[in-house]
């Protein structure tokens, strides 16, 4: 019998080496005369295991990690095809802690299935939901996903449903469906998980949507720092083609949905939905006023749903086991799951899906196990650039929308990173300046002008020049670019800088009491 | 034909293949770019002609987005990543032994063409930061020392 044996192919497991490594699997198995089957599967997530190699046994994976290629010899001689012991050996991979405390939906089938085997989709639930859809009312299919709860996972959670039913009733001739897969938050790569790791899932969603609203042509705006997900979009979109899942009969619906791949140039700001149209339009990525909304007038100034990559991804569930089973996860007015992205400074990263409801410490220490340096942690940067620094009197924070936004604070797309003692605060605010500057798209003036004045006055305050005039001042450019910025991305600047300077003062050269802002 | 020709008649085929497509800007300077490394200025009235654009529109779109560039890089193009994931795992140590051991700063050749430096606000590879990219290889966990064994070896194949 065959022995089958599981690499990822996920792009961070190959930056740490899972392509030697598989290189060398199939090297050694020829040595011994060893008949294997190596699949390339996407990342579990846990990504202080990997590459985390998994052999199939009679009673289920056994996973080994984080296996170098020094160590492949060792394991075929430990035996490890039958799941031999081994100093790397890490027990049945389902019963992985990290990965049983987890609820994952949306990630269900990521680690376990070749990304871009259409059969292994289908085997696991994959276009059930779409074969629900199929037999509703466009009204019903948008009803589930109101009823789910379902809010937009790139960040501003906004309920997915209701963007959904703006365009069903915007009579249009033509309509759109853009998946927002600028995922450039540093600290989040869930969107990429999904992308590399099962690719169909987000085809499914991305054809629900188009049925459900009417739409006949969707994009994917990918950026083009995630060559490995191209690969993986364009060959599971040239597959679901091919088997009439795309098309202008899908399914022998007489229902027409087309998709396409269009990559972005490296600008951050083109995350943002209506500088995501303009790009893909060809222009300049320039923040467009609002309204009119993109639900009414989008990209060629027709109607237009753009949802982040992980709301889309979670339709097919949704839709196969209904609004209801989805909903009751989460808490309060944040329903369903978040896959959150523990990185930075910390033991254990990976991709940790779990209902709304967790505290960050919980995320942090359970899941993550503390810093990586061993050193405490001074501060967590929560949803990306533009997201507050939490201090650790903080951290008994509900993962819940409502609760970080009581705070000052954002859960955004989810990302986490961790930073130990040797931070310096001061550093990172002046950084968010640069990082504002470097990607302002110029259009708003406290964007564009702000966010230079901005990292001028943090070097003078980190050199430690006129503190009395320049707090004052510093404060007062960010409530410029919060109340006067087009978009989020001036709009949010100030969260990183303010709460840098609010929680450590002390690391703006600042003694005593502060001026709260 | 000379090499001038040569890249125009490249261009004008890519943007032959791609100019019906709606929003036909990004996909034609994607293709140019793959296809000769960087967007040559002299290709900038062909790809306006062909969309009904001015060439003041074209050049904007360029110069907007980081990734495109008028000039050649060098044989392979080392992005390094500057975001906080990396920051917090030491990334700014990196970043400045990679500018020293290369002699360059960022948006520059190494004088014998090898490499290019450039920076990144994040590769999604936060889980096992600081990263960089190599062309379109991502590297996790890099330090200073397995930086220099990274480049010895793409030396080494080139």
């Amino acid at each position: 019998m065959s022995i089958t044996i599981y690499v990822p192919c996920d792009s961070t497991a190959v930056s740490i080496g899972a392509d030697r490594v598989a290189k060398a699997i199939t090297k050694e198995a020829e040595k011994r005369n060893l008949d294997i089957q190596l699949i390339r599967n996407g990342s579990r997530g846990l990504y202080w295991l990997e590459p985390l190699v998994e052999v199939v046994t009679e009673e289920g994976r056994k996973a080994y990690g984080p296996v170098q290629v020094t160590d492949v010899a060792s394991l075929f001689d430990a035996n490890f095809t039958e799941g031999g012991a081994h100093p790397l050996y890490l027990g049945l991979t389902e019963e992985l802690d990290y990965l049983k405390k987890q609820q994952r939906l949306t990630f269900a089938r990521i680690g376990i299935t070749d990304p871009i085997s259409l059969d292994d989709y289908i085997k696991l639930d994959g276009y059930q939901g779409l074969g629900n859809a199929l037999k509703q009312s466009q009204a019903e299919i948008v009803k589930a996903v109101t009823d789910s709860g379902l809010r937009g996972r790139g960040g501003a959670a906004f309920p997915t449903g209701i963007k959904w039913n703006t365009v069903l009733n915007t009579p249009s001739e033509q309509k759109y469906i853009i998946c927002n897969a600028d995922e450039g938050d540093s600290g989040t790569f869930s969107d990429r998980m999904v992308m590399e790791g099962d690719p169909f899932v987000l085809i499914e969603g991305m054809t629900i949507a188009g049925i459900a609203v009417g739409a006949t042509q969707g994009y994917i705006y990918l950026r083009v720092e995630y060559p490995h997900a191209h690969i993986a979009l364009n060959t599971a979109i040239q597959k679901a083609y091919e088997a009439g899942y795309l098309g202008d009969d899908i399914q022998g619906s007489g229902k027409a949905f087309h998709l396409e791949v269009r990559l972005g140039a490296g600008a951050y700001v083109c995350g943002e939905e209506t500088s995501l149209m303009e790009s893909l339009e060809g222009k300049r990525g320039l923040v467009r006023f609002k309204p009119p909304l993109p639900a009414i007038s989008g990209l060629f100034g027709k109607p237009t749903v753009v949802n982040n990559v992980i709301s889309l991804a979670s339709v097919p569930i949704i839709l196969d086991k209904g609004g209801d089973y989805y909903r009751d996860f989460g808490m309060g007015r944040s329903r369903g799951t978040l896959p959150l992205q523990l990185a930075g400074n910390l033991k254990r990263t990976g991709l940790v899906e779990v209902a709304f409801g967790m505290t960050l410490r919980e995320l942090l220490y359970d899941f993550g196990g503390g810093s990586a340096s061993g050193k405490p942690i001074k501060a967590v940067q929560v949803g990306g650039p533009l997201g507050s620094y939490l201090p650790e009197s903080q951290f008994d924070t509900p993962l819940d929308y409502e609760a970080f936004a009581a705070n000052w604070t954002v859960l955004g797309h989810g990302g986490v990173v961790a930073f130990d003692d040797t931070t310096n605060m001061a550093e990172l605010a002046r950084y968010s300046m640069e990082f504002c500057a470097a990607e302002s798209c110029g259009k708003c003036t406290p964007c564009r002008i702000g966010s230079t004045r901005g990292y001028e006055v943090m070097d003078e305050i980190i050199a430690g020049q006129a503190l009395d005039k320049n707090i004052p001042l510093l404060r007062d450019l960010c409530n410029t670019l919060l109340n006067g910025s087009l978009c989020a991305l001036g709009g949010m600047t100030p969260y990183p800088v303010l709460s840098a300077l609010n929680h450590f003062p002390e690391d703006f050269g600042l003694t005593g009491k502060v001026n709260a802002a | 034909m000379t090499e001038s020709t040569t890249i125009q008649a490249t261009v004008q085929t890519i943007i032959t293949a791609l100019q019906d497509k709606p929003g036909a800007l990004l996909p034609i300077l994607h293709a140019i770019q793959d296809k000769l490394g960087y967007i040559p200025t002299d290709s900038v009235p062909a790809i306006a002609k062909a969309l009904n654009l001015s060439r003041a529109e074209v050049h904007g779109v360029i110069s907007f987005y980081h990734y495109f560039r008028d000039t050649a890089p060098g044989k392979q193009t080392i992005h390094v990543c500057r975001a906080e994931s990396c920051q917090a795992m030491g990334g700014k140590h990196l970043e400045e032994h990679i500018k020293d051991s290369l002699g360059i700063d960022y948006h520059e050749t190494t004088q014998d063409g090898k490499f290019s430096l450039e920076p990144v606000y994040c590769l999604g590879n936060c889980a096992c930061s600081p990263a960089i990219q190599i062309d379109h290889e991502v590297y996790g966990r890099v330090s200073a020392d397995n930086f220099d064994s990274i480049i010895n070896a793409t030396e080494e194949l080139a």
